[in-house]
């Protein structure tokens, strides 16, 4: 019990400390929150450094595969050899092959040579002519029969030198290896040099780099994420479909409705424990029961798609039900409080409000799966495609096609340098999808964030 | 500790007589049991409601006024470890029978919370939506209803301008009336009140106290609260709760004055809780 009266009045002055000198304890205790805060930035240091030198090395070994050395010189399209008839019957036409088109290339590569006057002391014809790509007469071919009237006409080509003479305007192959190396010649590099400064050969923007199909080993120069780019939209648009309307009832029905029994916190942990699986073994599966048991194709974008679909089902599980658990229960009870039923509740009010981190999760699950290569080497996708997988329409998603982070990885186990550059190439594609996916995470985020 | 055994109070020794007519009674309770699980939160409670009185509820936290209230409108069903045993009758109705829709229910027993709850949309459309949900869709129609809604919380004023704008860009005082008139909208006959102004500034708690006392004319009004002055100031009958039992309830004048049991007394003059 105090009261007033008995407080002293005149108390003896208190020692007082002082607020300017530190004690040794503050010190100690100031020491340690600096050195906290250093350790701090240091790990952010640390982390973005090796970012920026990841970045780093894969633009500088990436970025050339998107430029091509290709020669431009005049053609004429001779008719006796590609059409010997003369009748432009394209089934007759379509008799001759690329051997063919190899000898109308070279004959006009030579004779613009000799027009120009440009030459190397001693070079056998055969090895100015093996500069052209052997993809180069294919492309020929393909536009001659596409265009007959093109025959007897002298038109202008741009074909692509080999990937060791691009590899050389690269700065990558130099005249010691030319030496020992037996895909390319000292004088081959000799005649670049000139063609280089006679303005035939150029390094130019490689577009079929990002349309053409995938390429053999002995033409590295016509490799292209055509069909690793289908077969990732294709997979993409699949799992969206397959994950997003699964994920998101899954989670409203665990979060909302589901009653508090040992069956619901069974499947609780499950979907936990099923995200932290080893990609490699929602492969396994996808082999076992889609494959063999179900009878699916092998390497087909559909497969690929269910078996991303059940690895990215938990993310997105996950990612959904904690967005709907963030919307505070105030307005469930406010929405229930005037009779609303509890799935208008949960539609009129809980999802809109759920929805941007919905959105962004399911996102940012899709592309963590664009990265995925796992489950997809197992399920055949590695495998060489050189056809295009047919439209949606058409059955396009059981043909057979390759993935993106699978063309990176089956160029990067190639030998041919020319092969990795690429690999490193298809990285940037990636990337830069990711950062599509990622920036768009981030834009629907801010279109439908409301505060409450 | 003070002894709390002498809480057998029957529902007959509740009742009050007003004047010489018997007044209506509009919820009765009997033999209200409330369980959490294993947990009993609320003991048996008896009570009457008179219809067109406000009925205060008070005491220590945990002691199950809110429980209780949200008993009235079924709020608990959502709760699924919660159980509710006795019977809870509005017009004479059970509010637990089977047959009843909580739908229904909650359109004639509004509920206003503790926080205001706006719905992150315009003022139009948080007093609308419970028209919207019984199928009201013409324009005229919602206008009116909602005037009439803005005016019965005496918000309109504020608001009459600003009917397109967010509800949460409003003061607190003003969000909690507009969650008032989304209770009104619907014309209900019972309005629950759960510690209404908890959260709220003395002017803006001045108010909504104002609204209640003007509320009682046409409805029914519960009101949980934890400011004594709130309820001697608003209520006409006290109910004080401990420890899940309904100790007294009387009408207010009475409990503040004169009560009959020492606990409610003691809580009263502040000496626990």
């Amino acid at each position: 019990m105090t009261d007033i009266s008995s407080i002293p009045t005149a108390a003896p002055r208190a020692v007082t400390t002082s607020i300017t000198s530190g004690s040794a304890l503050m010190k100690r205790r100031n020491a340690a929150e600096t050195r906290f805060k250093a350790y701090g930035i240091a790990a952010i240091v640390i982390a973005l450094l090796t970012l920026a030198i990841m970045l780093f090395t894969i633009f500088r070994d990436g970025t050339s595969a998107f430029f091509q050395g290709t020669m431009s010189f005049p053609v004429t399209i001779d008719e006796t050899i590609v059409d010997k008839n003369g009748k432009r019957d394209p089934a007759d036409m379509a008799k001759v092959t690329t051997v063919g088109y190899a000898r109308v290339l070279s004959s006009g590569l030579v004779a613009h040579l000799a027009e120009k006057g440009i030459a190397v002391e001693g070079m056998p014809e055969k090895e100015v002519t093996d500069m052209i790509s052997k993809d180069a007469p294919a492309r020929l071919r393909d536009r001659v029969l596409a265009d007959p009237s093109l025959v007897g006409q002298t038109i202008t080509v741009d074909a692509f030198t080999t990937g060791r003479v691009d590899g050389y305007m690269k700065g990558r192959v130099n005249r010691e290896q030319a030496e020992r190396d037996s895909n390319v010649s000292v004088n081959q590099l000799d005649l670049a040099d000139k063609l280089i400064d006679a303005g035939i050969l150029q390094s130019k923007f490689n577009w079929s780099f990002i349309t053409a199909p995938d390429a053999s080993d002995l033409r590295p120069e016509a490799a292209g994420l055509g069909i690793a780019l289908m077969g990732t939209l294709y997979m993409m648009f699949l799992v969206l479909i397959f994950t997003l309307p699964l994920g998101v009832a899954a989670s409203i029905y665990l979060e909302e409705f589901a009653p508090k029994n040992w069956f619901t916190d069974l499947v609780e942990v499950n979907i936990s424990n099923l995200a932290a699986v080893p990609s490699i073994v929602f492969g396994i599966l996808g082999l076992a029961i889609f494959i063999n048991f179900a009878g699916l194709p092998s390497s087909a974008p559909l497969v690929g798609a269910l078996v991303i679909t059940l690895m990215t089902l938990p993310t997105i599980i996950i990612a959904t039900r904690s967005s709907i658990r963030a919307v505070p229960p105030s307005i469930r009870d406010a929405a229930l409080g005037i009779g609303a039923s509890k799935m208008q509740t949960v539609f009129h009010h809980v999802l809109p409000l759920a929805a941007p981190g919905i959105l962004t999760g399911t996102i940012l699950g899709l592309a963590s799966a664009l990265g995925e290569t796992g489950p997809l080497l197992l399920i055949g996708m590695v495998a060489f495609v050189t056809n295009y997988p047919a439209s949606p329409l058409d059955g396009g998603f059981l043909d057979p096609a390759t993935a993106l982070p699978v063309q990176v990885y089956s160029w990067a186990s190639r030998s041919d340098p020319a092969f990795i550059e690429r690999s490193s190439g298809a990285i940037i594609v990636l990337l830069f999808f990711l950062l599509i996916m990622n920036v768009a995470a981030i834009l629907l985020r801010r279109r439908f964030e409301r505060r409450w | 500790m003070h002894n709390m055994t002498d809480t057998s109070s029957s529902a007959s020794s509740n009742r009050i007589a007003i004047g010489n007519t018997e007044p209506e009674v509009k919820v009765k309770a009997r033999g209200v049991h409330v369980f959490y699980g294993a947990t009993e939160a609320i003991k048996g409670v008896d009570i009457d409601i008179y219809a067109r009185s406000v009925t205060a509820f008070i005491g220590p936290s945990g002691c199950g006024k809110s429980t209780f209230l949200r008993c009235i409108n079924r709020m608990n069903d959502t709760i699924p470890v919660c159980r509710v045993t006795g019977e809870i009758l509005i017009d004479d109705e059970n509010v637990y029978d089977p047959r009843v829709d909580p739908v229904v229910l909650r359109a004639k027993v509004g509920m206003v919370f503790q926080k205001p709850n706006p719905f992150p949309k315009s003022v139009f459309e948080n007093v609308s939506y419970g028209l919207r949900l019984r199928g009201i869709n013409n324009k005229t129609e919602l206008a009116e209803r909602v005037e009439k809604a803005l005016r019965g919380a005496a918000i309109w004023d504020e608001v009459k301008d600003r009917l397109n704008d967010s509800a949460l860009a409003l003061s607190g005082g003003q969000m909690q009336r507009v969650c008032i008139s989304r209770a009104l909208a619907t014309e209900p006959e019972i309005l629950l009140f759960d510690e209404p102004t908890s959260a709220l500034d003395p002017i803006a708690t001045a108010k909504i106290e104002e609204l209640i006392t003007e509320l009682r004319q046409r409805v029914t009004v519960l009101i949980v609260t934890h400011n004594m002055q709130q309820a001697a100031r608003v209520s006409d009958f006290t109910a004080f709760m401990y420890l899940g039992e309904l100790v007294e309830v009387d009408a207010t004048s009475k409990i503040f004055t004169n009560p009959a049991k020492k606990a409610t007394e003691d809580y009263i003059t502040g000496r626990y809780g």
